[in-house]
């Protein structure tokens, strides 16, 4: 662990890089930046000047990074990828995870490989985040259609609402469907009968 | 035949045309194979995604291949090239300020002819300097491009040095048009459409195309990993005549209404059809207004030889690559480059000869010594001793 570094984030994404730049503050690492505008980027992060960067892999700006292994008189501290030859394990983990990380030339990867890491384990937490937020969404929309069918056959066929969630149950179980498939069934019935 | 899936990167430019006509047009399907075609961002991720085996096959900058294939400016992955999607289709564009300074001092001269516009560049750069202004900035997608490649041999031939008297920035396609209009670069070269949206949106004019700096230029290769294809000589053969049969599907002009629709689908390039249209019948407008040009040989796709890989033309990038200060020259270091493209793969599948290597174009440079595959040595020392300006 190494506090002094300077480390730079660039993620579109405000939720997960929040994530990231907390689980870095909280393993120690002080200097963390995010940069969200991806206009003038190299100029943003040559006013930083950091050891470190991490983007995302959905960012465009990646292939902007890519000018700084390039030495030229734009480029004024060469940056290399963190990888090198022998660790592809560590290549394919954060490709995985979607994310990819740049160091300053010279910089020993040993110094990083913490970063890396915690960057790989975060980026997977908030790509799981993600998906159980959708299938919660995904359920609570469900939730919604099932009770308005119910509504609709208590009202048409003047059952209770026990019964009128029995019957929409029985149906999905005779026609080997969801609930929520065949609650929507009866929506789209009852619009048309409107 | 079985039934082989292959998973192929690619971002959404036109040149990506014969892997999509290949997917969907059922060639690849004729031939066995079941393309999974993957929509990227970013080339570093095209390159990174097939180096650790993601994809069996990328749509890749011909430079990238061979950058990758020599270990320089990221890790090294020897990388093999046995057909070529798609050669030239980009173009300079400039900002209506630099298009009328430039104007104003070709002197009378015709700006259309890159050698007048090198020239007038040269004067725009020396009298900028003269007053203290900044210098101009031009965007590029790339360090290993044609664009990069394009922009610096147009500069370099009215003898304005491209690492110090000018600015080269990388900015990912799509940011292009914003970073024009927000004067952030004073001009750009990039694929289609990019340089028809600046036009239509009146902040850019088309200078040239890329064609007219360097003609056949190898723009856009398949690439596979040299490991991975070790076994798999079967599938490549297969893969190489579905994009043959895609290319001449391509180049069929009656079928252009049902090749720009495939494209223009969302999961594919997904840009408006018109401008996809333009770019296959090499019409674009170039200046705000009715201002049209039409060059047939805008973009190549399998046209005149463009999909054989051929090591000259490698050999001719690698030159690039030396000339720029990417590469170091060395002999080894050319031959890897060279090994890179396989006109042996292309024949092998589509039964076409040596032959073909005799008659094939090679690029071609508006300006410059004569390249000689077998002595790029000679030919960087020609370049450096060009007279400025002059060439």
């Amino acid at each position: 662990m190494d506090p002094a570094l300077n480390i730079v984030i660039v993620d579109e994404n405000p939720v997960r890089a929040a994530i990231l730049a907390d689980g870095l503050r909280e393993a120690g690492y002080t200097r963390v930046t995010r940069i969200e505008e991806t206009t003038s980027l190299l100029a943003r992060i040559y006013s930083l000047d950091p050891d470190v960067i991490l983007i995302d892999l959905e960012n465009p700006s990646r292939d902007v990074l890519a000018q700084m292994f390039q030495v030229s008189r734009v480029v004024k501290r060469p940056i290399a990828m963190f990888v090198d030859q022998a660790d592809t394990a560590a290549i394919e983990a954060a490709v995985d995870a979607g994310v990819s990380a740049y160091i300053v030339d010279g910089l020993k990867k040993e110094r990083i490989k913490g970063i890396l890491d915690l960057c790989i384990s975060r980026f997977n937490a908030f790509a799981r985040l993600t998906s159980e937020l959708e299938r919660a969404q995904n359920a609570l929309s469900e939730r919604k259609v099932i009770d308005r069918a119910k509504g609709i056959l208590m009202k048409v066929k003047n059952v209770s609402e026990a019964d009128a969630y029995a019957m929409l149950r029985k149906t999905a179980m005779n026609e080997n469907k969801k609930i929520a498939e065949v609650a929507q069934s009866v929506i789209t019935a009852a619009e048309l009968l409107k | 035949m079985s039934g082989d899936s292959l998973r192929i990167g690619f971002i959404p430019l036109t040149d990506a045309a014969a892997l999509v006509v290949a997917a969907d047009k059922g060639f690849a399907a004729k031939q066995g194979l079941s393309l999974d075609l993957v929509r990227e961002v970013s080339w570093s991720n095209v390159r990174d995604k097939l180096n650790i085996g993601l994809f069996d096959a990328a749509h890749l900058l011909a430079p990238v291949a061979i950058a990758s294939s020599l270990g320089i400016g990221h890790i090294k992955m020897p990388l093999l090239v046995p057909f070529v999607l798609g050669a030239d289709g980009n173009a300079i564009t400039v900002s209506p300020a630099l298009h009328s300074a430039l104007t104003l001092a070709a002197q009378g001269g015709d700006i259309t002819d890159a050698k007048v516009s090198a020239q007038a560049l040269a004067r725009v750069v020396a009298e900028r300097r003269k007053r203290g202004a900044d210098p101009l900035t031009f965007g590029m997608t790339f360090p290993f491009s044609s664009h990069n490649y394009l922009l610096r041999f147009w500069i370099a031939a009215g003898g304005v040095d491209p690492d110090e008297d000018v600015r080269l920035v990388v900015l990912p396609p799509s940011y292009m048009v914003d970073s024009l209009s927000s004067r952030q670069v004073d001009g750009f070269c990039v694929g289609a459409p990019w340089n028809s949206v600046a036009v239509e949106l009146g902040i850019g004019h088309i200078l040239h195309f890329g064609s007219d700096i360097f003609a056949q230029a190898p723009e856009k290769v398949l690439a596979v990993r040299a490991a991975w294809s070790a076994n798999r000589d079967e599938v490549l053969k297969r893969l190489v005549s579905a994009l043959n049969d895609a290319a001449d599907f391509i180049n069929d002009p009656a079928n252009l209404r049902e090749l720009v629709t495939l494209l223009a689908a969302p999961d594919r390039i997904a840009v408006a059809p018109e401008i996809i249209e333009r770019t296959f019948k090499g019409r674009l407008r170039i200046a705000p207004g009715e201002t049209f040009r039409t060059d047939p040989d805008y973009m190549l796709i399998g046209r005149k030889g463009a999909a054989r890989p051929e090591p000259a033309d490698a050999a001719w990038l690698y030159a690039q690559m030396v000339r720029w200060n990417q590469a170091p020259w060395s002999p080894d270091l050319l031959a890897a480059a060279k090994a890179c493209f396989r006109p042996d793969l292309y024949d092998l599948a589509l039964g076409t000869n040596a032959k073909s290597s005799a008659t094939a174009e090679h690029i071609r440079a508006f300006a410059g010594p004569q390249f000689d595959a077998d002595d790029i040595a000679g030919y960087l020392a020609a370049l450096k001793t060009a007279p400025k300006g002059r060439q």
